[in-house]
């Protein structure tokens, strides 16, 4: 038997991001004892990526945005995919989160009048996006995190998950190893809150780290959960290309926002080539209205270039195949073409931009005060995930909730650029309170502890693999570059066909999966363990996309390049057959509430 | 590029030495690539912590060279390869396993410090109003990704182990960002004097050269701090006035 410590909460948030923080803030401000479970080191998470800003209809900017124009936005950019309970209080709800943040501490930046500044981004009809420059992730993460530790909340850095554990049908904890000596740590707890993040490992061109391995949705998926949408893999139409180290990191959407624009190698603005119909009306059709919009006419409509990022994603695509693309096998985003419109151009785009100038002026030598950037799509952001109840955030397991991006609903097919941080903090407050109220309502379930040494000795028999040892990080690269190419941007029936069979052939190297030495903060390890979640998802996503007959958000299926009826009315759900096998279900989407499909049509 | 040659620091806080791996470095690498070339190829234990590799998130901070990197933003191009380039964990702080070190000292250090007290809101809805240059020095301040580099490097902590008794530029940073936020109400110049040992900084600077962030950490942070608490408690007209003042 195996000694290892043992914590007990009310309620155990795991991931430490915007969305974990804001749920433990909001647990433990009700009374209620709280752990919080960092993979990393506390205010490192992938939060602190997030660059160009925070959705919420605050109407600084522009005083005709509201709560019905940002749920009609979100509906459109989701085409209509979402779950739209979601999409309306997340709408609703933002102002609040984004105030509170200040309430905190945050220092955003601020309108002439003194209030919050609001941005230019893909898909949102008004500014609406609340910023700091470009490094938005940062302040909202760092304002929870110095908020939270005087919370009352019990931080537990670097400690990974490895199974969820169950009491009969509700979660009653989790099992997990600390980093620095691979000691296994045991946490009971009523109720759990999942907020682990995204799934970009999985795939070889990715803005995520190394974290994001899809922990909280195979662990939900393991314990019975229910996963959704998991084929909507957004890949961000800006990441670097150039040079190969650095390429798939990304550059922000705000580039654009402050007038950036996208050429191919002939020099011409390529975005105007294509505009979709949902969005023929409000958007430009020559440079000089685009120009305007982004300098704030609200009369003019906005540049093609902030179109949503799948439609974005696909023209450079379409660009590159076609021979029009950049030397290393992007498209040109350029921002220093301001200064024929701006005298003080190059403080202007340090002064909105200071980390992309320095990203580019420091990883690959560029000036992007005087020169364009080479950029094309990086695998960025799963919009599917654990499937929740709308209003509490519960998952289908009792007990188990899931807030941010591992939970699925309010993106739909296709999530905009600043919806993500204002998710972070709507629904992890969300779930924070729910988690609470539950563990409130019911007492300490009790855990088995044969399952406890099962897992345990599952995650020792990396050191043991005899002969048939593999190292765990060509696994990790080969599975990447597997799925890049076949569950990537562009798909087809066979090619998802060709990644399910790999996909098995994957899981049996996995078996093989070899650590050595010891356990002390050993990242060969902790690859060899994390695999297990990232066949997991990579599986969920392929058998989601191939379901799936048609075009869709940041679904494309060259051989189902259209739209169809028939698909618009269900969501792809996957979960764990009773013979372990992945089962997957196709649910129709339950019909829209009158007043918000009122909402929809007055904004087409 | 060539083959280099890479000493990296192995071992845990007992024993420890350098070891030598060779990998080929290709165009536009960093040192945090190099670094996860060698794991997979050679050292898969090889323990090194990162996560955004974008220079946002202050997690891969190492000594390169001798100084104190992100690695991530690190490039090979900008190192001498005729030579080997060294690898070693930041020196100031307990060291857990080759470039990892244990960095809790600077949370618990950031637990002491009062928090944010805003005063009350300006509109009825619970906002407040801030203007743009009233919060640009604070934003400065904001942009602090915690690598702790500017810890690393200062001899107090460094060379003199005053970690009882001071608190670190980062600190210092930290505490000038609260202080100088238009909204709060909150006086930190007392624990910054007695208690965060704010005397012990001597303006060398160490600190503001090896920021990533470029944050000019001792002139607009330390030195305005250093300033306040002369005028707060050591101005002979404010003490006079201070003695007859009625307490409260």
């Amino acid at each position: 038997m195996r000694e290892f410590k043992t914590h007990e909460y009310d309620v155990l948030v795991i991931g430490a991001g915007g969305a974990g923080l804001r749920a433990a803030i909001e647990a433990a401000g009700s009374g209620v004892s709280c752990g919080l479970i960092c993979k990393s080191l506390l205010g490192k998470a992938h939060t602190v990526m997030a660059e160009g800003g925070m959705a919420a209809a605050l109407a600084n900017v522009d005083d005709r945005d509201g709560w019905s124009t940002h749920f009609a936005d979100t509906m459109r950019g989701g085409q209509y995919l979402n779950n739209w309970r979601m999409a309306e209080l997340h709408a609703k709800e933002a102002p609040d989160r984004v105030n509170e943040l200040e309430a905190w501490g945050a220092v955003m930046d601020r309108t002439k009048d003194g209030k919050i500044l609001q941005r230019n981004f893909g898909g949102h009809k008004y500014p609406r996006l609340a910023h700091v420059g470009d490094r938005t992730g940062l302040e909202m993460i760092r304002t929870l995190q110095d908020h939270g530790i005087h919370q009352g909340i019990d931080v537990h850095m670097e400690v990974t998950i490895i199974d969820l554990l169950k009491d009969g049908d509700r979660v009653v904890g989790a099992f997990a190893y600390e980093r620095e000596h691979g000691r296994f740590v045991l946490y009971k707890a009523k109720a759990i809150v999942m907020a682990t993040g995204g799934i970009g490992r999985a795939f070889k061109i990715t803005s995520n780290s190394w974290e994001y391995t899809g922990d909280g949705h195979s662990l939900a998926y393991n314990a019975g959960a229910d996963l959704v949408d998991m084929e909507f893999i957004q890949f961000h139409p800006t990441g670097m290309v150039w040079p190969p180290s650095v390429r798939g990191i990304l550059v922000t959407e705000g580039v654009r926002g402050e007038g950036g624009i996208l050429t191919n190698s002939e020099g011409r603005r390529f975005m105007f080539d294509d505009i979709p119909d949902a969005y023929t009306s409000s958007t430009s059709d020559n440079e000089e209205e685009g120009w305007r919009y982004v300098t704030g006419d609200k009369s003019a409509r906005r540049p093609p270039e902030l179109l949503t990022r799948d439609h974005v994603a696909r023209c450079i695509v379409r660009e590159v195949k076609e021979g029009r693309g950049s030397p290393h096998g992007g498209v040109f985003l350029d921002i220093a073409w301001i200064k024929e419109h701006i005298k003080d151009a190059e403080a202007h785009i340090k002064k909105k931009l200071p980390s992309m100038y320095h990203q580019f002026k420091e990883l690959a030598g560029l000036d992007i005060t005087k020169e364009p950037m080479e950029i094309g799509p990086t695998t960025h952001y799963v919009m599917g995930g654990i499937k929740v109840d709308s209003d509490t955030q519960m998952s289908t397991i009792p007990g188990l909730f899931a807030a941010g991006e591992c939970a699925a609903g309010l993106h739909g097919a296709n999530r905009l650029g600043g919806n993500s941080l204002s998710d972070l903090v709507v629904f992890g407050k969300r779930a924070g309170e729910y988690a609470s109220k539950y563990a409130k309502e019911n007492s300490a379930g009790s855990v088995n502890n044969d399952q406890v040494q099962q897992i345990a000795a599952w995650a020792e028999a990396p050191f043991d693999r005899g002969d048939k040892a593999e190292n765990p990080f060509t696994i990790q690269s080969d599975l990447q570059v597997m799925m890049q190419d076949k569950v990537g941007i562009v798909r087809d029936e066979k090619e998802l066909g060709e990644a399910l069979e790999a996909l098995e052939g994957f899981k049996a190297r996995a078996e093989h999966a070899a650590a050595d030495v010891n356990r002390d903060f050993n990242p060969g390890w902790h690859t060899a363990l994390d695999l297990r979640c990232l066949l997991t998802v990579s599986e969920a996503s392929a058998r989601s996309a191939l379901a799936r007959n048609e075009s869709r958000g940041a679904h494309t299926r060259i051989d189902h390049p259209d739209k169809s009826d028939e698909e618009a009315k269900v969501n792809n759900v996957v979960r764990k057959g009773p013979d372990g096998q992945m089962q997957l279900e196709r649910v129709p989407i339950p019909p829209i509430r009158e007043d918000l499909a009122q909402i929809i049509e007055e904004n087409k | 590029m060539p083959q280099v040659t890479f000493k990296v620091w192995r071992g845990n806080k007992d024993a420890g030495e350098f070891k030598d791996y060779q990998t080929d470095i290709t165009e536009g690498m960093v040192v945090l690539d190099a670094v996860h070339q060698i794991q997979a190829e050679n050292a898969p234990d090889l323990a090194c912590r990162w996560n955004c590799k974008a220079g946002k998130c202050g997690s891969c901070s190492a000594e390169v060279n001798g100084n104190p990197k992100l690695m991530c933003m690190t490039r090979m191009e900008d190192l001498p390869t005729d030579q080997p380039v060294t690898i070693e964990p930041m020196q100031a702080f307990p060291l857990i396993r080759d470039l990892v070190c244990d960095v809790s000292w600077n949370y618990e250090v950031k637990k002491k410090i009062k928090p944010f007290k805003p005063r009350k809101p300006d509109n009825a809805d619970g906002t407040w109003n801030m203007v743009q240059e009233d919060v640009d020095r604070v934003q400065e301040f904001r942009k602090c990704i915690e690598c702790f580099l500017c810890q690393d490097v200062c001899h107090v902590l460094r060379d003199h182990h005053k970690h009882e008794e001071f608190i670190g530029p980062r600190f210092f940073i930290h505490n000038a960002q609260l202080e100088m936020h238009p909204l709060d109400t909150e006086d930190r110049l007392g624990d910054l004097k007695d208690e965060n040992g704010l005397g012990y900084c001597n303006i060398t600077k160490c600190c503001t050269k090896v920021c990533p962030e470029h944050i000019t950490i001792t002139d607009n942070a330390i030195i305005p701090l250093k300033e306040r608490i002369v005028d707060e408690y050591y101005d002979p007209i404010k003490k006079l006035f201070k003695m007859f003042k009625p307490k409260k």
